[in-house]
């Protein structure tokens, strides 16, 4: 780098930073902007057309705290991060483990197999998932031809069937993203320290336990935040899958906030961005958090 | 002998592994096999549970594009995701470059600054950037569509980091043989860099392709409507028609699953570069 240092001239010092303006503007004009207009339509009232200054100020993040259903959206959002999450990331790192192995055969079948859900839109997989589980679906038509139920499950009408649809379906079609993120990290650990630890002894949950999971730390934290990220913003499932229902059993915070905002008629804009700054700040917090646990043991 | 012996021991202890593996293949699999079966049957024998072909896609193909224009968002979906996915790979390589190799201490705190992006959920800025879309006309258009996607941080990421393996000696020569910077980005970087900008294409064109929330809030007109707002649309309805639905889902799933399939090599190639 050094060598470079020196030979910069003004000429490559300007192109340095044309590369750098479009996507600099862009980042500035569709994300940083719009997050601080969101901030100050969350303490505005009125229709879309003529907003005004609520009184008092915080008025709509009063009326948020205070709205039963929102509450309900934002528990539900939890509720699916903190089941979904762990599992879908133990059983990703679980099955790079097993396909990080050399000896095993087979082994781009697998990764393309387990990989394959995530080829298919959000939208698509809720659908395949709401036929499947439909009340004549073929769900229960596998678990009356297998004798194990009578009648037919009402999976998406009951509030505790449609969440675990909801888990299971998430579970599905994002393991195998993340599982490709664990094996490419596994791929820079040198597979001799496999041959070692082998050598030592040491069995599949030991070597599992103190190599692969402390030396993937740095890919665990980044898929750990990408995974909060997108649960936190989740939509498209509980639009699609169960349409929030039944009577709002499994709405998500973003699909709540659309509602608010574009869906139902209402253009609720202010309030809408009340809430959704407060996504943001969720978001941001559960970074920051992760950035920091990642840092500790450096 | 005794390796031979070796190797089959190993095996043995390998057998969890793939009865493990195959039952979560199977899982993977099985519902995108029930949706092709499923497109091929009629409603009622969906229903039913039969997961084997039927004869009935003609009759589903005849249904879905009475009830939809099919024609009309593919070509939608299609011009939005690939215009998307030109722009970006451009605007984020070119940025991605520019940070790696002519980097230097301004440029790194801008860059963490562009990372603080990630955190802005996309939920948070709709309603601005709806409005911002409105002033400017691109309701309904593949501005309107794109722009707020073009410049990602996570592109930036995996190319700068994705930078790091080329060769600095190249640039050097160039500008001896009196190649502009440009020049250089064009000519030199490009051409190495095809993997990572595999990758960046799969990515997204995957997330155009798929992108739900935004279309919904930005396309109003339903001329103008993405193939997942499509499908939602079939299954929107109180009886909803199986088989012509998982034949939308199919049509809707096809073009990322065969670019998925022709780009598995340079997507996983990419990712492994971001990662480390």
């Amino acid at each position: 780098m050094k060598k470079q240092g020196k030979s910069v001239t003004a000429k490559q010092e300007r192109a340095g930073w044309m590369f750098l303006i479009p996507a600099t503007i862009l980042i500035f004009i569709m994300s940083f902007y719009p997050i601080i207009q969101a901030l100050l339509t969350s303490f505005k009232t009125g229709s879309s057309a003529n907003m005004q200054w609520a009184k008092p100020l915080t008025y709509n993040y009063t009326r948020m705290f205070s709205d039963k259903l929102f509450m309900r959206s934002v528990t539900n959002t939890f509720l699916y991060l903190i089941i979904q999450v762990p599992i879908m990331l133990i059983l990703a790192i679980l099955l790079a483990q097993l396909l990080n192995n050399r000896d095993l055969k087979f082994r781009g079948l697998f990764r393309t197999c387990v990989f394959l859900p995530c080829a298919t839109a959000l939208v698509s997989y809720s659908l395949i998932f709401k036929s499947l589980f439909a009340t004549q679906g073929l769900i229960n038509s596998i678990l009356q031809g297998l004798h194990l139920t009578s009648t037919n499950i009402n999976f998406l009408g009951t509030a505790w069937t449609a969440k675990m649809v909801i888990i299971i379906a998430l579970i599905w079609r994002w393991t195998g993203y993340n599982m490709v993120f664990y094996l490419a990290g596994l791929q820079g650990i040198e597979y001799s320290v496999y041959e070692a630890a082998k050598i030592d002894g040491a069995n599949g949950w030991k070597t599992f336990w103190h190599i692969t999971v402390p030396l993937l730390r740095p890919t665990i934290i980044m898929t750990f935040i990408m995974s909060i990220n997108g649960t936190l913003q989740l939509f498209d499932e509980s639009v699609n899958l169960t349409a929030g229902g039944p009577a709002n059993s499994t709405i998500t915070m973003s699909h709540y906030i659309y509602n608010n905002s574009f869906g139902q008629g209402v253009a609720n804009f202010g309030y809408a961005s009340a809430m959704s700054f407060f996504v943001f700040i969720l978001v941001a917090i559960l970074a920051i958090i992760n950035l920091k646990v990642g840092d500790t043991r450096d | 002998m005794t390796e031979k012996k070796n190797r089959s021991m190993i095996q043995r202890r390998l057998i969890p592994s793939y009865i493990f593996l195959t039952i979560v293949s199977f899982i993977s699999v099985f519902p995108l096999y029930w949706m092709v079966t499923a497109a091929t049957n009629k409603s009622v024998d969906v229903a039913r549970g039969k997961i084997f072909f039927g004869n009935y896609l003609m009759e589903n193909w005849q249904r879905l594009n009475q009830l939809q224009d099919l024609g009309g968002a593919m070509k939608n979906s299609f011009i939005y995701a690939i215009v998307q996915t030109v722009l970006a790979l451009f605007i984020c390589s070119l940025a991605g470059y520019g940070f790696e190799l002519y980097h230097d201490k301004q440029k790194d705190l801008l860059f963490s600054i562009l990372l603080l992006a990630m955190m802005v959920p996309g939920v948070a800025t709709m309603i601005p950037l709806f409005k911002i879309m409105v002033k400017l006309g691109f309701l309904n258009t593949v501005w309107g569509f794109m722009l707020p996607g073009i410049s990602t941080p996570f592109l930036i990421m995996m190319f700068r980091q994705n930078s790091r393996n080329f060769p600095i000696d190249i640039m050097e020569a160039a500008r001896i043989d009196g190649l502009g910077e440009v020049q250089i980005f064009f000519q030199m970087y490009l051409p190495v860099m095809k993997a990572t900008y595999a990758a960046a294409a799969v990515i997204t064109f995957m997330n155009a392709w798929n992108a739900y929330l935004w279309p919904r809030v930005i396309m109003t007109d339903q001329k103008a409507q993405t193939m997942p707002m499509l499908i939602a649309n079939l299954a929107a309805g109180y009886t909803i028609d199986y088989g012509v639905l998982m034949l939308g889902v199919l049509f809707c799933s096809i073009p990322t699953m065969v670019i998925f399939f022709i780009l598995q090599k340079q997507f996983t190639e990419g990712i492994t570069g971001a990662v480390k």
